[in-house]
């Protein structure tokens, strides 16, 4: 009878999750004059750095057509993973004044941080539509698929948030961990560099097993450019292509279960 | 589960503290090749069972310590039970702080939802009790200011009136009745009551004995973790009373001096070697003090005092025997106390030998013994007084 109550997306529930996602969002811009505008202009700003140093002054992305798009849509796909995963890691423990005093079932504060990053995502995204227009991109018929790639992204970083938010608990260095593992995998994705211009075909396969990679790969392959490869292509169709789903089921499994398991405890070892 | 409304079944709750907080990857690698070092396991509760009936205002008193908030918490579903189990019937709300998740830069209004969102209310709910809410707390005017810019009075009041208006079965309360000056205390007494007859389960923690007294039905006593009983709220006050006495009556030793050819040899109850460690309010005590005079000084006259001291060191009263020259070269004396009025509490007790002139002393024990008086009722004052209320129209 303890525990969650009612059922998981319970009146209750939803209600509480609105509100949190209201309150961050509320909260998000306290006191900056743009406010909201900032969802659009910081990774407006990244990107023209990045244009500038990756396209401008390193020409990278010759050979690729619509590079500067290109660029954009994996920058703002890794920024959201990147965001969704440092906030709920802190989440738990930054709510802890709550967990320690009342009822409230816990995976809704790791929600709640979650579509706060899903959020300005589609703020993200806006961007995005934008520059593909001006760059006169023709979106192509399997961008049907975009969404469900996305969902793969989501998946794989709310696994990986009720990890690392549990952990985070008992082990307050997982913070900076996490860090320098975001920064690695920021580095062996392909998202500033083409993959073709690693030209070991072995490190290209491993790049690839990356939930991460093959995602933003594909995002890119079926929205923007067939010109990009994809994981399908790396393993020419074998049966390790399907490697990253698998990658992405396991560790939110696991993660809803670890969270399950030390959520119980969480109230006193905050 | 019939008219039961929380059921605690031999519930124990062990917490693991880490000697050295353990909160780094490297600790945790170093403590599975050594896995019993580090904690210390303290046993917050064991084999608690008891019963809240529906409607019942059940209150739960024990020292600090004495695992009063690990059980609210453990009932409010915050804590998980290491055995046993505690089920709840109906919609239960705590109130372990008041004023859960508000934020300083959101406004009144603003909070008012998020904070009823955190005790599981849907807008909907909370739009229906948004006025009462705003009414009750006397804010109207201030609900679309920022919350950082409320006093903190105001801020309170905001917090306890989503409090009392939250429609729910089961309302839990941690000592949240200390807060707010004495005309909203009023309130939230009235509240109280009405809550009480509106049939709503409530159950108390409080160190207020005149809560306790005002509100209970029942009350659950507790000491070190276990429950003492479930008791009536009079029982329960005069239990609580007894449990605040700081151990047996003893000598601490320090505190004496004098030139000591008249020593106090013994001070006790008749018929004990010490005095009685408790005594009721109303009931006699009698105090037998026997001397050991010097040889030189069997028949030197002597004045016996005696002095009542309270916790803060106020002595309340200071009988003597100036009075009574036919007691001077006595060695046995007996005080007697018919009726005690002394509130309840802990008191000392000074004993002091001098010479008729009071220049200076033969022996003096500084507040040398202890007892404590108890009493079921509320005594208000230092001391009860044989006054009288009557009829003024007679």
């Amino acid at each position: 009878m303890i525990g969650i109550p009612g059922h998981v997306f319970s009146k209750k529930n939803r209600a509480l999750l609105a509100e949190l996602v209201r309150t961050d969002f509320k909260l998000r811009y306290q006191g900056s004059i743009l406010g909201y505008a900032w969802s659009l202009l910081r990774p407006l700003m990244i990107f023209i750095i990045l244009y500038v140093v990756f396209v401008k002054f390193l020409k990278i992305g010759t050979g690729v057509p619509h590079f500067p798009v290109y660029l954009l849509l994996g920058i703002v796909i890794w920024n959201f993973f990147n965001e969704m995963t440092v906030q709920s890691l802190g989440s738990i423990v930054g709510r802890g004044d709550l967990i320690r005093k009342i009822r409230i079932p816990r995976w809704i504060i790791v929600l709640s941080s979650s579509i706060s990053a899903l959020i300005n995502l589609f703020l993200n995204l806006i961007v995005v539509a934008f520059f593909l227009y001006i760059n006169h991109v023709d979106l192509l018929k399997t961008a049907f698929y975009f969404p469900l790639l996305l969902l793969e992204v989501y998946v794989f970083a709310l696994g990986l948030s009720l990890y690392l938010s549990a952990a985070f608990v008992k082990f307050r260095d997982i913070g900076y961990i996490w860090e320098v593992v975001l920064q690695a995998g920021f580095y062996l994705t392909p998202i500033l560099y083409p993959l073709a211009r690693i030209t070991n075909l072995t490190f290209q396969k491993l790049i690839m097993l990356n939930p991460m990679a093959q995602a933003i790969q594909d995002a890119r392959y079926s929205t923007i450019t067939h010109q990009s490869p994809t994981i399908y292509q790396v393993f020419n169709g074998g049966w390790y292509r399907f490697t990253p789903f698998f990658i992405v089921i396991v560790v939110f499994l696991g993660g809803l279960a670890y969270f399950r398991k030390e959520s119980k405890y969480f109230a006193e070892n905050i | 589960m019939d008219g039961i409304a929380i059921k605690v079944d031999s519930v124990s709750k062990t917490f693991k503290l880490p000697l050295e907080k353990q909160s780094s990857v490297k600790s945790a690698f170093v403590n599975v090749f050594q896995p019993n070092k580090g904690y210390e396991v303290q046993k917050a509760l064991s084999g608690i069972s008891f019963e809240v009936k529906k409607g019942e205002f059940f209150g739960v008193v024990g020292r600090n310590g004495s695992g009063k908030s690990t059980l609210l918490k453990l009932m409010a579903g915050i804590y998980t039970p290491s055995a046993g189990s505690v089920v709840v019937d109906g919609k239960l709300t705590p109130f372990i702080e008041l004023g859960v998740g508000f934020n300083p830069e959101l406004t009144g209004r603003e909070n008012v939802y998020l904070n009823g969102a955190l005790l599981g209310f849907n807008r909907k709910e909370m739009q229906a009790m948004y006025k009462d809410i705003v009414d009750f707390a006397e804010l109207e005017r201030f609900m679309d200011q920022k919350l950082k810019n409320y006093s903190s009075g105001m801020q309170v009041r905001l917090a306890f009136s989503i409090a009392i208006q939250a429609k729910s079965d089961i309302l839990l309360f941690d000592e949240v009745l200390a807060v707010g000056d004495a005309a909203f205390q009023r309130k939230c007494y009235s509240v109280f009551k009405n809550l009480k007859q509106s049939g709503v389960t409530v159950i108390l923690v409080t160190h207020d004995m005149s809560n306790v007294e005002k509100f209970c039905d029942r009350v659950l006593v507790m000491e070190g973790g276990k429950v003492l009983g479930v008791a009536s709220s009079a029982d329960a006050i005069g239990e609580y009373s007894r449990l605040n006495l700081s151990g047996p009556s003893s000598v601490s030793g320090a505190n004496r001096w004098g030139s000591g050819e008249i020593a106090v040899e013994s001070v006790h109850a008749p018929k004990k070697k010490t005095l009685e460690e408790v005594y009721h309010y109303g009931s006699s005590m009698e105090i037998d003090i026997i001397l050991k005079r010097h040889m030189d000084h069997k028949n030197t006259p002597i004045i016996v005092g005696l002095g009542f001291v309270d916790e803060n060191g106020t002595t309340i009263a200071g009988p003597n025997t100036i009075q009574k020259p036919n007691l001077w070269k006595a060695s046995k004396l007996k005080y007697i106390l018919p009726n005690v009025r002394f509130a309840p509490g802990e008191y000392t007790l000074t004993v002091s030998v001098y010479d008729p002139e009071l220049t200076s002393p033969y022996d003096f024990l500084d507040r040398y013994y202890k007892f404590s008086v108890v009493s079921d009722k509320q005594v208000h004052g230092l001391v009860g007084l044989d006054g009288e209320w009557i009829n003024g129209r007679k």
